[in-house]
């Protein structure tokens, strides 16, 4: 790449989402520095009658045009490198128009190769339709019926441990040819098939399939048992995306003209900001991206990056399955005013079928919040199901001692108590109109546990930056800190379950804020409190947890730490994990109340309605 | 000249006449059956299509007891060969055959292949025809090669906010006399048998199963409890992606969900066409590529509709100016519509603290009221 940092001042990125084209223009500015100047967004042109994607990013970036006078557009497209001062020196894309990359995978054994194959998949940006495994307990022609069934746009075909038999994953590989599948655009395309299995079956593999798929043969994804390989399958599933899947969508064939770095998918763009995250930081990291019609969950945590996504998860598209996967009573107790709940199910479903609308009335905004805890409740216990210790390995050296520790090779190796940040994107927490409530839905929907930093994406800008730092990472990185990350504080909340009814002290803490003020606060069980403290400030805070409770040094062992503040400040829980709602309406209704009034969450006429 | 795109808004329409063109496609290439110029009928056929057969792959050297290397000599089907359900396709021989075993084919079909590292042979059965319906009677007025044709025809049309259930046609009979009536299983009679009936503000579940009983083809709605919907299908629905239902009847609300009075113009379209036969498809995809509900009532063409422009199924919705006809999709004003008497370009607060871009409409009551332009959905007429 030629650009250099020094020589460039304005960067234009863009985002072709599934409904919207989001464009982001950056600056190098007098004091040396990167920073983020302006946004334009217009309306995704995937579909027809239009079917030309850079129609949607010329309309995303003439907004720019008008509101800075600069001029970057010609007919051909994005002016770059500039010249006479029109055009930008640099402009990068990611895209999940037309419903992202959608991958089907499979392996051998459920537990082993095809779940490395699917972690695999969804670190790549990708949206898995379905995991297939020859003990998946489908029969033969199930599993056909549902690959020609999903007409994905890559399959990613594992299995086998290198010099292990290659029978059990060849047959895997008659299942998807039997199959036949189509690609979702169109029979004229060539499916891409990476296979990433066993090293001796790779001559079998290109001689049984022919040129029946675009092939690609990369490194195993398990060459042991002991030993997860993701690297070369992830770059196969990129350039496959790039060579095939993106050159067959409308209109990406003159979008991949306009820019000489390659287009990322928006969830992989995503997910290496929130490793940037945790190597700024050098801390373990949880993301989330809350959309319409999807939920992504990042982890890194000591050193492993791993990204799910729930395909059906959202909060327009995808609301209903919200509702379908955790059911009307999870959603109601989060509503802090009486309603029917089959008011609620037609609300949802009103909401489902004009997925664009937005609440207008605080009863609505507050049913939506509800839903969104529990998408991220959920999003989070599906992530946990792939952040798990490699399954099948033989674990060596195991003594009396390890089992009797509460870890097990079942569960997940995310310790929430480890956990330093949470940090969230997407339309719905970057649009609260209190940054308070998206700090608290953070909060409830991950019940994150002991010292947490929050933060969340200003205004969508993360996988801009995901794809500006694959070139440009020293400026992708500066923006990033000074104008993407909202830093929203901390929370402290101590492990451990509450008594309902036993009122009682869970934790006292001491801050000391910069200035010197020495605040102390005893925090009874079931309540919360936010103390103020600036972004970019830090206070000291000593926090003794009650007997049974743990906050990082063990249960009923004091902690002292330096804790960030941020626009909301540092936020005591002591609701207890899980946090406890009151199943009587009334109770419910009480509790919520006085959280929200806690925090000032909701403007008063709304909260004084349920008491 | 830089090319400009369009802005999307959302719209659903209503047309007491219009010509409109349907395209039919075949899901893979074939033949098309008819020419440009034929008249059609709703159930003819246009074009058609072979699928390839299913694949059933059979474990050879398993039944044979053979190893996987050893499959080419016991073959005694190859390649290409056509076989028939029963039929020997390997056997093993041994000890001047005192020791055999033979493997058979489970369907007709071809041998596709077999493998000497599995030890299975795939096993395709016959192709499978589909043939592609005409769905609306009308002319023919567009061949695409291979891949299917676009009829053209005079007709009343509706879309709806939500269905269930494809395609379907019957003659369309009132089952309510006002807009704002509740379609109850007691106006469900036997004479609604092929009928497409029409309700008013909701359908209950009772409602649904007796219409499914006595034969109802289709029920046209304002609106549907999901309590209701949950109970006629046994399972809840996630994302909207409907039409494959198989229950036999089409439900195509016209409003959204809850109790919605059917839009006053709407059921008067629906009761002047009365005894008529209605095109209905519940098919519902709310994603990138809207499909809505539909409701298509060929009625008989003024001499010079074929001058008229013809309205094509993925044809965007103009921009929201002053005077446009919109329904409210958000409470406090759900389901109300209106005319918009201003676009303000200035960001407003609303309830909820958000600032956005609002729209001033005029709801039928008089009623001026402030919602986000976010929150309208105009009604194409």
């Amino acid at each position: 790449m030629s650009h250099q940092g020094e020589e460039m001042s304005l960067i234009l990125a863009t985002d072709v989402g599934s409904t919207t084209t989001k464009a982001r223009l950056f600056r190098y500015t007098e004091d040396s520095e990167w920073r983020y100047v302006i946004s334009g967004e217009a309306p995704t042109t995937v579909e027809a009658p239009f079917e030309d994607v850079t129609l949607g990013v010329r309309n995303a970036v003439g907004e720019i045009e008008e509101l800075t006078g600069l001029r970057l557009l010609s007919e051909n497209g994005i002016i770059t490198p500039r010249r006479n001062g029109d055009g930008v020196d640099l402009y990068v894309t990611t895209s999940s128009a037309g419903g992202g990359l959608q991958m089907t995978v499979a392996g051998v054994i459920s537990t082993m190769t095809a779940e490395s194959a699917e972690r695999v998949a969804l670190g790549a940006g990708a949206i898995v339709m379905d995991t297939l495994a020859t003990d998946d307990g489908r029969r033969v022609f199930e599993q056909i019926e549902r690959i020609r069934y999903l007409r994905p746009d890559m399959i990613l075909l594992a299995g086998g441990t290198d010099g292990g038999t290659i029978r059990h994953v060849m047959k895997m590989a008659e299942v998807i040819s039997s199959a036949n599948p189509t690609p979702r655009l169109g029979r004229q395309f060539e499916l891409p098939l990476v296979f990433a299995g066993n090293v001796d079956a790779r001559d079998p593999i290109t001689n049984f399939f022919g040129d029946q798929f675009a092939l690609e043969i990369v490194e195993n994804i398990r060459p042991e048992l002991e030993m997860e390989n993701p690297g070369p399958a992830r770059d196969a599933i990129h350039k496959c995306f790039m060579e095939h899947v993106m050159s067959h969508a409308p209109g990406y064939g003159k979008l991949m003209k306009w820019t000489e770095v390659p287009i990322m998918p928006t969830p992989g763009a995503e997910g290496m900001m929130f490793q940037q995250l945790s190597r700024l930081y050098k801390e373990n990291v949880l993301g989330v991206g809350l959309g319409g019609a999807t939920t992504n969950v990042y982890s890194v945590f000591d050193d492993r990056f791993v990204r799910t996504v729930s395909a059906n998860l959202g909060m327009s598209y995808s609301i209903c399955n919200v509702l379908k996967e955790t059911g009307i009573g999870n959603i109601v107790r989060w509503i802090p005013f009486k309603i029917e709940p089959a008011e609620v199910v037609n609300r949802l479903r009103n909401k489902m079928t004009r997925p664009t609308a937005i609440p207008q009335t605080l009863e609505n905004l507050l049913i939506e919040h509800a839903v969104a805890r529990e998408a991220l409740r959920l999003g989070f216990a599906h992530h946990k199901f792939l952040a798990m210790p490699l399954r099948g390995v033989q674990v060596k050296g195991r003594d009396i001692g390890d089992m009797f520790k509460q870890f097990s090779f079942e569960e997940t190796y995310l310790d929430m108590l480890r956990i330093s940040w949470l940090g969230g994107t997407g339309g719905l927490l970057s649009h609260a109109p209190r940054r308070v409530q998206s700090a608290l839905m953070l909060i409830d929907g991950f019940q994150v546990e002991g010292v947490t930093r929050l933060a969340q994406d200003s205004v969508f800008m993360m996988p801009h930056l995901g794809v500006l730092s694959t070139v440009q990472p020293k400026a992708a990185l500066e923006i990033f800190e000074k104008d993407c990350l909202v830093r929203l504080g901390t929370c402290i909340a101590p492990r451990g379950s509450i008594d309902p009814m036993r009122e009682s002290a869970i934790m006292s803490v001491k801050i000391t804020t910069p200035d010197g003020t020495e605040i102390e606060e005893e925090m009874l069980s079931g309540t919360i409190k936010a103390i103020p403290l600036g972004e970019h400030q830090t206070a000291e805070v000593e926090i003794k947890p009650a007997r049974g409770f743990d906050v990082g040094a063990g249960p009923g062992h004091s902690l002292m730490e330096s804790v960030e503040g941020g626009v909301v400040g540092i936020i005591l829980d002591a609701r207890g994990r899980p946090v406890h709602i009151p199943e009587d309406e009334d109770a419910r209704i009480e509790k919520l109340t006085g959280w929200f009034r806690a925090l000032d969450a909701y403007p008063e006429k709304m909260l004084e309605r349920g008491g | 000249m830089i090319a400009l795109s369009q802005a999307y808004t959302p719209g659903l329409k209503r047309k007491e006449a219009t010509l409109i063109r349907k395209t039919r496609m075949l899901p893979i290439p074939g033949k098309i059956i008819v020419g440009v110029g034929d008249t059609v009928s709703k159930d003819t056929v246009v074009a058609k299509a072979e699928t390839l057969g299913e694949p059933e792959i059979v474990k050879v050297c398993a039944i044979l007891g053979i190893d996987p290397d050893q499959i080419e000599k016991h073959m005694v089907k190859q390649e290409g060969d056509g076989v028939s359900e029963g039929e020997a396709i390997a056997c093993y021989r041994a000890l001047f055959g005192l020791i055999k075993s033979d493997c058979f084919s489970p369907i007709d079909g071809t041998i596709e292949s077999f493998s000497s590292i599995t030890g299975q042979a795939i096993i395709r059965s016959h192709p499978k025809p589909i043939d592609i319906d005409a769905y609306i009677p009308g002319k023919v007025v567009r061949i695409i090669q291979d891949e299917g044709v676009i009829i053209e025809t005079y007709a009343a049309f509706i879309q709806g906010a939500f269905g269930i259930g494809g395609e379907n046609h019957g003659e369309i009979k009132m089952a309510s006399e006002t807009p704002s009536d509740v379609l109850t299983a007691d106006r469900i009679t036997p004479d609604c048998k092929g009928k497409v009936l029409v309700g008013g503000s909701m359908v209950t579940a009772e409602a649904l199963k007796k219409s499914l009983e006595v034969g109802a083809r289709g029920i046209l709605v304002g609106g549907i409890m999901d309590e209701d919907l949950t109970d006629f299908l046994g399972y809840r629905i996630g994302v909207a992606i409907t039409g494959h239902e198989k229950t036999g009847l089409t439900l195509v609300a016209t409003e959204g969900f809850g109790r919605m009075n059917m839009l006053e113009k709407t059921f008067r379209i629906l009761q002047r066409n009365e005894g008529r036969t209605a095109c209905i498809n519940g098919a519902t995809q709310i994603r990138a590529g809207v499909i809505r509900p539909e409701v298509i009532i060929p009625i008989p063409s003024p001499g010079d509709a074929s001058a008229a422009p013809a309205l094509a199924e993925e044809e965007l919705s103009g921009g929201m100016e002053a005077g446009t006809f919109v329904r409210i999709i958000q409470e406090p004003y759900f389901g109300q519509v209106g005319y918009i008497c201003s676009l303000p370009p200035e960001l407003q607060h609303v309830e909820t603290e958000s600032t956005v871009r609002i729209v001033e409409v005029e709801l039928e009551n008089g009623e001026r009221v402030k919602v986000p332009r976010a929150n309208v959905e105009i009604i194409e007429e």
